[in-house]
């Protein structure tokens, strides 16, 4: 058991300084520091659509709806309400998380395939707005005209706008509090319900358990997650784009997560690394990328149905 | 004390009556077992019982309130525990994780994001003592789905009791039981009829256990209540030899 427990500790602080030295061990590498960030935010939406998927057992398609509602969000706060990158955030992640929340509602008697197919569509309705309401999104053009701005800590300004690698830092606090929370929860009574929910809906509802309540309350979290890594991803670009809500971007979050292993709470951000780095290597070569990264999900599908991470953590024991 | 009366419960699916005008009253402290042929109607009995579905008419009264119209979890927040004639567990946490799972809930604190360390130590006695009672304390963090099937029943049982039930709902416990595990399980039951003086209703196809177990014996054929009485009454009456026994001899 300590030994069990000693070797975890290992394995988080290693993640943990991976990520912290980042900009360092990845230049080296042939990568550069904004690359990292957007392995960041991607693995964070990544890992909200696994807090669903991997947890309590329910399969989201429409997860980038709160997602692109939280660049949306943080870019119209900048852009008309207020130059400043925490307001941006939180308004960001209110937007997609309420949308969610209200849209839950309606979801949560739903399970499996009907429930994937309710969260497209609503999916889709969040698409087609910001598509279509040119006036206030930009349309098709994605909504331009904003910037992230530097962090005023009282002692000094944080330039996050120009120094790629104090904008990684930014975001991996960012990173780090909401994966800190999500952690906190799921090794919480309620996370626990979540978990029995997904081994055993029956059982879990003659323990007493309200299912319906406790998937809108976990679904709920998981649009707010959602809604703040979208927030970032606007920050990353300066930049929100409709297709960033369109149910294909919330396909490539849940190929993240299979990808990664969504049994592993840091699978998914595993599997947003592959995607984002195996993307950004291969679109520079030809722009068929997807047929490939679509091959590499299809073998590890096939072969590691564990995921990667459950693949290694297997290889180990 | 009744800790259960039903009152003329019917469930109609459709054109079928799958229980037709059923009463019982289980007092507390008894074992009451509800035998009867396939497609008898026990089931559905136990399901109306549990919260599965409303019945079509009829009352159920649970420790002197109505819960006809309760849903599940309500029931269970009341003090209504049930296992299931498959078993449901959750097979990829360990014994003890799925125990304190059901403390847990049970203890009101199934919203709670953070628990303290007093609490999680109090639920961790409880877990211990529950495992206890089930003899499975030395199998407490074995992945509850690599057991056999006698102890995975047992883990069922134990989460059931870590509810703190007034009454127990046990749907055919020892189901595709060789006799070894069918031994263990009547045992458990035994002990905690005759020494935690748990009220426990149970269907049964085996008639062994049967016997050896119940307090009171209701008959079901064709979603009727055919006869109720003591193990002795029921092995004398005639009606039930000819519709049930009387074809297993």
């Amino acid at each position: 058991m300590s030994a069990k427990q000693s070797r975890k500790l290992i394995v988080l602080a290693a993640i943990w300084i991976a990520l912290i030295l980042a900009p360092y061990w990845m230049v080296p590498l042939g990568g550069y520091t904004a690359l990292a960030t957007r392995v960041l935010v991607l693995g964070l939406a990544a890992m909200s659509v696994n807090f669903l998927l991997g947890f309590t057992g329910v399969l989201s398609f429409g997860h980038a709806a709160w997602f692109g509602l939280g660049a949306y969000g943080a870019g119209l706060t900048l852009k008309f309400l207020a130059p400043s990158t925490p307001l941006a955030l939180v308004l960001g992640m209110l937007l997609g998380g309420v949308c969610g929340a209200v849209l839950g509602t309606l979801l949560v008697r739903r399970r499996g395939v009907y429930f994937a197919m309710v969260t497209i569509a609503f999916g889709q309705v969040f698409y087609y707005i910001a598509f279509q309401w040119s006036s206030l999104t930009g349309g098709d053009d994605g909504l331009r005209g904003f910037e992230r701005q530097p962090i005023d800590l009282g002692l000094f300004k944080l330039d996050i706008l120009s120094d790629a690698n104090a904008f990684y830092y930014f975001v991996l606090f960012c990173f780090a509090l909401a994966v800190g929370a999500m952690g906190f929860i799921l090794g919480s009574p309620f996370g626990r319900t979540m978990i029995a929910i997904r081994e055993n809906e029956r059982r879990a509802r003659f323990l007493g358990i309200p299912i319906e309540r406790h998937i809108w309350i976990a679904f709920t979290l998981s649009c707010f997650f959602m809604g703040f890594a979208g927030a970032l991803y606007a920050l990353v670009n300066n930049f929100a784009d409709p297709r960033g809500l369109h149910y294909s971007q919330s396909g490539d979050f849940v190929m993240m997560a299979v990808m990664g292993g969504m049994r592993n709470f840091w699978g998914p951000l595993l599997g947003a690394a592959v995607f984002v780095v195996v993307q950004d290597y291969l679109s520079s070569v030809t722009v068929n990328w997807m047929s490939f990264l679509g091959l590499l999900f299809v073998l590890v599908v096939l072969f590691f149905p564990r995921g990667l991470l459950g693949f290694l953590q297997r290889g180990k024991a | 004390m009744n800790v259960l009366e039903i009152n003329n419960v019917s469930k109609r699916f459709g054109n079928l009556v799958a229980v037709r005008d059923v009463s019982l009253n289980v007092a507390k402290g008894e074992l009451c077992a509800i035998i009867g042929p396939n497609g008898a109607g026990k089931t559905t009995f136990f399901n109306l019982i549990s919260g599965f579905f409303p019945p079509t008419s009829g009352s159920i009264i649970f420790d002197g309130n109505d819960i006809t119209r309760l849903s599940t979890h309500e029931r269970v927040v009341r003090g209504m525990a049930r296992t299931f004639q498959i078993t449901e567990i959750f097979p990829e946490l360990t014994v003890f994780e799925n125990v304190r799972t059901a403390a847990e809930v049970a203890g009101g604190y199934r919203l709670r994001p953070w628990i303290s360390r007093a609490e999680s130590l109090k639920l961790h006695h409880r877990v211990e003592e529950t495992l206890k009672l089930v003899s499975l304390e030395a199998r407490a963090d074995r992945l509850v789905g690599e057991l056999a099937h006698g102890d995975q029943r047992a883990a069922e049982i134990a989460m059931a009791l870590a509810l703190n039930p007034h009454l127990l709902l046990l749907d055919e416990p020892t189901a595709g039981m060789g006799d070894g595990e069918t031994y263990q399980i009547t045992q458990l039951i035994r002990r905690l009829h005759r020494d935690s003086n748990y009220t426990i209703v149970l269907i049964e196809h085996d008639m062994r256990v049967v016997f050896h177990l119940a307090d009171r014996i209701c008959v079901l054929d064709q979603g009727r209540m055919l006869a109720q009485g003591t193990p002795k009454e029921i092995a004398a009456n005639e009606t039930v030899q000819a519709a049930y026994l009387g074809n297993a001899a």
